[in-house]
């Protein structure tokens, strides 16, 4: 205790009210997705049935949300306690992106009331890749939380009921690191059974193992890229020191991620795609150059030791990473001639209104509870 | 960060890598493909035969109650220009140039849609809660709303494209053809096939179709022939003379490890809009590598025994944590 300190400060501030305003809208839009079907938001089809909420809220959400696991995994797993005071902050930060992924699961599917199916063990088809994301990413989410319940527990000075929970959370937190592992590798197998529908640029037996390494270079990005613009957002001093060293393992994990990219691109002879100067093809290459610039800034350790510099490549980073799932999800996918997707305006925003939701839950929470770290030890 | 950190943090993640890695190199990780049913019923769609009518569009409407899907602004008739949440079945048209003669790439041919009742089926791998299954026996692949969560996986799933969904709807189902397992239990058979004047939809056991298939590729332009109208079997034959050249091939024998539909055609069936596959199934792939990776949960539960031992080790001597 002690260590943790909640922010203080105005909940209802400007900004806060704008992004209610946006969550509000998006509320609106809702309704009439739930009163008119999925068709009246939004522009998927019988040959796109995935569009952004899946792409996004999902697939790239949850990944922005990785940085709770990436932590954890520094944190518990490699005991390095120098990260502990990030620790808080990155699982409030992955328990709001999940959840609201969670959330977005249930305006997305079609017949949501009969969601607890996945449950039923006659029901349950455990072939299936969709059912193993679904009930991983379900089991995080209440993981989330009970990882993040400390906080809770301090601020209501709940004594008692913090202790019996730490004799406990070691399993939480293991379990907190095993599930990642699991769902953030099974989503890039998600795409694999379309088969031919995917572009040889995207599709491959990799995709699980791509998907995982690009999950945790996502989650340590992410951290770094929240500690900065807090720092500057709430006038704290910058971890500086701290977000360096964390910075130091990202473009090692980027360049194994690079060598197996390419050297499964030359082994399958598909090299070839990545010239043809089409969308996809230029797609890939957006891709691969964000993955690579900020893999060349981090691999110097004097740009390391630059907030600027760390903050950019946090940047591109987390761009690669969505842009990278943006193209297995939707860009690489090809249902065939005469189909068409772009997002709608009422499916971004239903979109743009969670993000919003998002950040007012994380700005109410460090404000009022012990998430970010005390000053005197930052 | 030192190197062996780095080293440390790599093998952290590890177990499960490990187990991933060798399975996406090792090229026939693929789980065993399934075999054809026994008793597998389906449709053999004869292109050279078929005249266009949409006899069987209609046919399939009535008896899957489905509604009228209208493409033109008056609303008139039914004209469905895909298959859809109303449409399980539809004939197409492929034109080249002028498009005179009639089964030929330079000209036009038909085609049908419809589910073709895959031997290893994407979407009933791809289905979490068992909405799609295929029935062991008959092999139809048919759909269970009540199951169903709507999460469109078999749509991504499907290389046809042909589960649709509801979009318009707030209580929206999965859409596609059952091969009219309702009929079949009643001891009828497929609509399309029974309404189909001139033979072009034939329903049948897969063996008896592919027996039928083969037969008609060793046919000559000019030779006489009885087509079998309906349902292989029935009385009624359409005799005529062969005009048109088979593509030599049946699509459906290989494709993506085999089909319940199966087709003839005078026109290259990419042509048709028929997508080439592999003759490995795609759910054999997938299924193949997610088994690799979970095998009896070994690499999942080694790596929570690490992480628990791990965890636990970092967290008792500190009162912090
Ligand atoms: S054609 Fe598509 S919907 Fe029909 S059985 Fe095959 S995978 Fe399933
Ligand atoms: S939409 Fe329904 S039938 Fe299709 S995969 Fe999802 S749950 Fe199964
Ligand atoms: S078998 Fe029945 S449901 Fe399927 S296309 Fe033919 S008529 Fe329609």
């Amino acid at each position: 205790m002690g260590e943790f300190r909640p922010l203080g400060g105005k909940i209802v501030t400007r900004p806060f009210l704008v992004l209610a305003a946006v969550a509000l809208f998006a509320g609106v839009l809702l309704v009439k997705r739930f009163v008119y079907g999925i068709g009246a938001v939004s522009n998927m089809s019988d040959g796109y049935p995935w569009g952004i909420w899946i792409t996004y809220d999902v697939v790239v959400g949850t990944a922005f949300a990785c940085g709770g696991y990436a932590l954890a995994m520094l944190v518990y797993v490699l005991n390095k306690k120098t990260y502990y005071p990030l620790i808080r902050s990155a699982i409030l930060a992955s328990m709001f992106g999940y959840t609201l992924a969670g959330v977005s699961i249930f305006f997305d599917v079609g017949r949501y009331w009969q969601a607890y199916n996945l449950i039923l063990p006659w029901y349950s088809q455990l072939s299936s890749v969709m059912f193993e994301v679904a009930l991983c990413v379900t089991t995080y989410i209440m993981v989330l939380w009970i990882e993040f319940a400390p906080s809770f527990l301090e601020r209501w000075n709940k004594e008692r009921m913090l202790k019996v929970l730490r004799k406990v959370l070691f399993l939480f937190i293991a379990v907190g690191v095993l599930l990642p592992t699991m769902h953030q590798s099974s989503l890039g197998l998600l795409v694999y059974i379309a088969g031919q529908k995917v572009s040889p640029l995207w599709q491959t037996g990799f995709l699980p193992l791509l998907f995982l390494i690009t999950s945790i270079t996502m989650g340590y990005a992410i951290v770094v890229f929240e500690s900065i613009l807090s720092s500057v957002g709430f006038r704290r001093p910058l971890e500086t020191g701290l977000l360096a060293k964390l910075s130091a393992i990202i473009p090692k994990l980027l360049a194994l991620y690079l060598v197996i990219r390419f050297g499964d691109l030359i082994g399958r002879g598909e090299l070839g795609l990545v010239f043809r100067g089409d969308m996809k093809s230029i797609m890939f290459i957006v891709e691969n150059l964000l993955y690579l610039i900020p893999t060349v800034i981090l691999f110097s350790p004097a740009n390391r030791e630059r907030p600027r510099m760390l903050f950019i490549g946090a940047v591109l980073m987390l761009l690669a990473g969505a842009v990278y799932r943006f193209n297995t999800f939707l860009v690489g996918f090809d249902p065939g001639p005469g189909w068409h997707y772009f997002p709608s305006f009422s499916e971004t925003m239903i979109t743009v209104g969670l993000i919003a939701v998002e950040i007012m839950g994380y700005l109410l929470f460090v404000k009022t509870l012990p998430v970010l770290p005390s000053l005197k030890h930052a | 960060m030192k190197r062996r950190d780095f080293l440390k943090g790599v093998a952290c993640g590890g177990l499960l890598l490990a187990a991933d890695v060798p399975s996406a190199l090792a090229q026939p990780f693929a789980r065993q493909q399934k075999a054809m049913p026994p008793e597998a019923v389906g449709i053999l769609y004869d292109a050279t035969l078929c005249i266009g009518c949409k006899a069987c569009v209609a046919a399939c409407k009535e008896h899957n109650s489905m509604p009228p899907d209208f493409s033109t602004t008056d609303q008139l008739w039914d004209n469905a220009i895909d298959l859809s949440g109303k449409t399980l079945n539809i004939i197409k048209l492929y034109t080249h140039g002028a498009g005179a003669a009639k089964d030929r790439e330079d000209g036009f041919s038909f085609v049908k849609r419809q589910c073709m009742h895959c031997i290893d089926p994407s979407c009933v791998s791809a289905c979490p809660v068992s909405a799609l299954t295929k029935d062991p026996k008959s092999g139809i692949v048919s759909y269970n709303k009540g199951a169903c969560l709507g999460c469109r996986y078999c749509q991504v799933a499907c290389p046809y494209n042909i589960p649709k969904f509801e979009w318009d709807a707030p209580f929206p189902q999965i859409r596609k053809c059952q091969l009219c397992s309702h009929r079949i239990k009643e001891g009828g058979y497929a609509a399309c096939c029974e309404f189909c004047p001139t033979g072009a939809s034939l329903f049948g056991t897969t063996k008896d179709l592919l027996e039928e298939a083969r037969y008609r590729l060793t046919l000559k332009p000019g030779e006489e022939y009885g087509f079998p109208v309906g349902r292989i079997g029935s009385r009624e034959t359409s005799h005529r003379t062969v005009e048109a050249v088979y593509q030599p091939r049946i699509y459906g024998e290989k494709e993506g490890g085999g089909t319940q539909v199966l087709m003839l055609a005078g026109v290259p069936f990419d042509k048709l809009g028929m997508p080439k596959l592999s003759e490995t199934s795609d759910a054999a792939r997938s299924e193949g590598l997610q088994h690799m990776i979970y095998r009896g949960m070994i690499a999942p539960i080694a790596l929570l025994g690490g992480l628990l031992y791990a965890v636990h080790r970092s967290t008792k001597n500190n009162d912090d944590r």
